[in-house]
């Protein structure tokens, strides 16, 4: 049983005696977490501009008003309809050779979010499994996966992720697996910090008296008192995915084109970008919002998980 | 003291021999045989593809081809060019400047304005100043640079005609190298107006590289600060009657860089990634642009060489960057 376990049975057990509840009601995890979430304005603003990004990612067949790929002759380079020239058919312009900008920004956010998810949960389940193994087994073994961290820690993230889709050739895929990689070791020396710590508590020294397997030790007892900096982490992670994935894009090694991926949309308009503004100005300024939207959550969630900050 | 200087140098040898592996690994990780890339679309005869498997080792084991590298490493051999036919390190050292050049400007300009930044949020802590400041770190610390530079070239470039769009001099001016700083060799060079044109060139890059680690140094000073400023002895110098800028500057900013300094030190690595695209986007002839450059003309050599050299620096850099900390904060030393 971990010991938030603990206190709340013991809560439990204390209303169930009788005890007159002169304070208002304890709150649960879940309404407790809002509660602190929901005092960061910020959070709550990134939150809501999140949903909205999602649920555009979700829809953009039924929101966008032109298909993403779709090249219309009669009109390249339209700038958006409020500028002069400007057509109400494309709300936000053309781009060089006639596509929609605001429907490849809508199935571009698809892209996006996709990456942030895949490269999150390759590199959390990877980097979270060494973690624990590291800090748990401790020994050569902790040796050897943080000094392998250390080699990849000595990288530039981008460089090592150019290069290593270099070696596994451009496309999306690969950018995912080189930028999971490439930040995998956050997790690791994260969760391996988190392990050595909680392995020192009493609670799993009772765990273990009683003869959990380890197993369970690992991942039952310890790892889900560890998660608050994971989640924490996986948050900046996901908008470094974003950024990262977009600047694999912009170098011509990411997502390629007609792909309506973000940075791959301002790669090829680059060479416009003294002609056509938007071009340039929305697919940047859609990877922006994106991923400041997610670091305004992820501060959010550091001050409602991080006890250390929490009034109490 | 020197024991811990001593362990902090004795653990980079296992990540310098990782670093060195990486490289080595990466040729031949790369599909397709290295010797044929070396060949191009023309091919090669099989009594030459034999000759150049012997020159370069290929046809040995693996661990002896290992050593060999590494003992070419230790000599300064990291091995040529097949574009330019120039010794990767030579190429490395003629590019590196540019690249210093620009990470100092930019890091300097990161800290001139983080660290006060910084500190005026947490002085000012929950007023609009502080929600300004860091709004605004927040949203430098989610730029995607790239992006951001192509802006400023479409406002001061493109649109106000203020600034150059790429390249690290006007090409009026023609001087031969001294220091490889384009700065210095300009006002070195006695021409008229070769200063100002390379300053003009030095601005909006600089801007771009800094954005992101002056974020960074704001955000962390502005938390260091407020740690510091709830000790005790912080309150014991404002109850002595000391004046506010007195108990902020000499006795809590003091405290506070203990960790901003390992942040901007930390930094080195941020700006060698951000190189590579601030680089590509104002054509700086500097090691991002060459890496870049160099990967997508398949020159593997460079690729190699470079990305060993540059995981070397930053390795050493964190190491002094360790060892400083060490030094102003004694505690770590145990």
């Amino acid at each position: 049983m971990s010991h938030i376990e603990a206190e709340k049975s013991a809560i439990d057990e204390r209303t169930e005696a009788g005890v007159p509840e002169t304070a208002a009601k304890p709150r649960s995890g879940l309404s407790e977490f809002w509660y602190y979430f929901s005092q960061n304005k910020g959070a709550v603003i990134g939150l809501v501009i999140f949903l909205i990004i999602v649920a555009i990612a979700v829809f953009a067949p039924l929101l966008a008003p032109h298909a993403p790929t779709i090249q219309n002759r009669d009109a390249l380079l339209i700038p958006p309809m409020w500028e002069e020239g400007g057509r109400s058919a494309y709300i936000l312009g053309t781009d060089p050779v006639g596509r929609d900008v605001l429907s490849r920004l809508m199935y571009g956010a698809r892209f996006s979010l996709f990456i942030g998810v895949v490269v999150v949960i390759l590199s959390v389940s990877s980097g979270v499994l060494l973690g624990l193994v590291a800090g748990f087994f401790r020994g050569w073994i902790d040796t050897v996966i943080m000094r392998v961290m250390d080699v990849i820690l000595a990288f530039p993230s981008l460089l090592l992720a150019l290069v290593l889709v270099a070696i596994l050739g451009p496309g999306l895929t690969n950018a995912m697996i080189a930028i999971a990689l490439v930040l995998q070791p956050h997790f690791v020396r994260l969760t391996r910090a988190s392990v050595l710590a909680e392995s020192e508590r009493e609670y799993v020294t009772s765990a273990r008296v009683v003869g959990a397997s380890r197993l369970r030790l690992m991942f039952v007892t310890i790892l889900p008192n560890c998660l608050a900096p994971l989640i924490v982490q996986a948050t900046l992670s996901f908008s470094n995915a974003i950024l990262d994935a977009a600047a694999l894009g912009f170098l011509g090694m990411g997502a390629q084109p007609p792909t309506p991926e973000w940075g791959t949309m301002l790669a090829e308009a680059r060479e416009f970008i003294l002609r056509a503004w938007w071009v340039v100005t929305f697919p940047g300024l859609a990877i922006l919002i994106t991923v400041l939207a997610i670091n305004l959550m992820g501060d959010g969630l550091r001050d409602a998980l991080d006890p250390k900050l929490k009034r109490s | 003291m020197l024991r811990f200087f001593l362990s902090r140098l004795a653990l980079i040898i296992p990540t310098f021999i990782g670093v060195s592996i990486i490289s080595f690994a990466f040729i031949r990780l790369l599909p397709g045989d290295p010797i044929m890339l070396l060949a191009g679309e023309r091919g090669m005869s099989a009594e030459r593809y034999a000759q150049l498997s012997a020159e370069m080792g290929f046809d040995r084991p693996l661990v002896a081809q290992y050593f060999d590298y590494l003992m070419g490493i230790l000599q300064g051999d990291l091995g040529t060019s097949i574009v330019t036919r120039r010794p990767v390190l030579d190429e490395f050292f003629t590019l590196f400047p540019a690249t210093i050049e620009l990470a100092l400007c930019a890091i300097v300009l990161a800290t001139a304005l983080g660290i006060p930044l910084g500190v005026l949020a947490a002085v000012k802590r929950g007023t609009w100043i502080d929600q300004t400041v860091m709004g605004t770190a927040l949203v430098g610390y989610s730029m995607p640079i790239f992006w951001w530079g192509l802006l400023l070239i479409i406002l001061f470039s493109g649109t106000l005609g203020w600034t150059p769009v790429s390249g690290r001099i006007s090409l009026l001016y023609f001087f031969p190298p001294v220091t490889g700083f384009m700065l210095i060799d300009s006002l070195l060079s006695g021409q008229d107006g070769a200063f100002l044109s390379a300053l003009s060139h030095l601005i909006l890059p600089t801007i771009v590289l800094a954005t992101i680690p002056l974020a960074v140094i704001a955000r962390q000073t502005r938390s260091a600060m407020l740690e510091v400023l709830g000790e005790d002895y912080v309150r014991t110098a404002r109850s002595k009657g000391l004046s506010p800028r007195r108990v902020i500057g000499l006795h809590a900013l003091r405290n506070a860089m203990i960790p901003v300094v390992t942040t901007i030190g930390l930094q080195v690595g941020v700006l060698l990634a951000g190189a590579i695209l601030t680089e590509t986007i104002f054509s700086w002839p500097g090691i991002g642009k060459w890496m870049v450059d160099s990967v997508f003309r398949r020159d593997y050599a460079v690729v190699q060489g470079g990305l060993l050299l540059i995981a070397i620096i930053i390795m050493f850099v964190n190491l002094l960057v360790d060892m400083l900390y060490g030094l102003i904060n004694p505690r770590i030393r145990h």
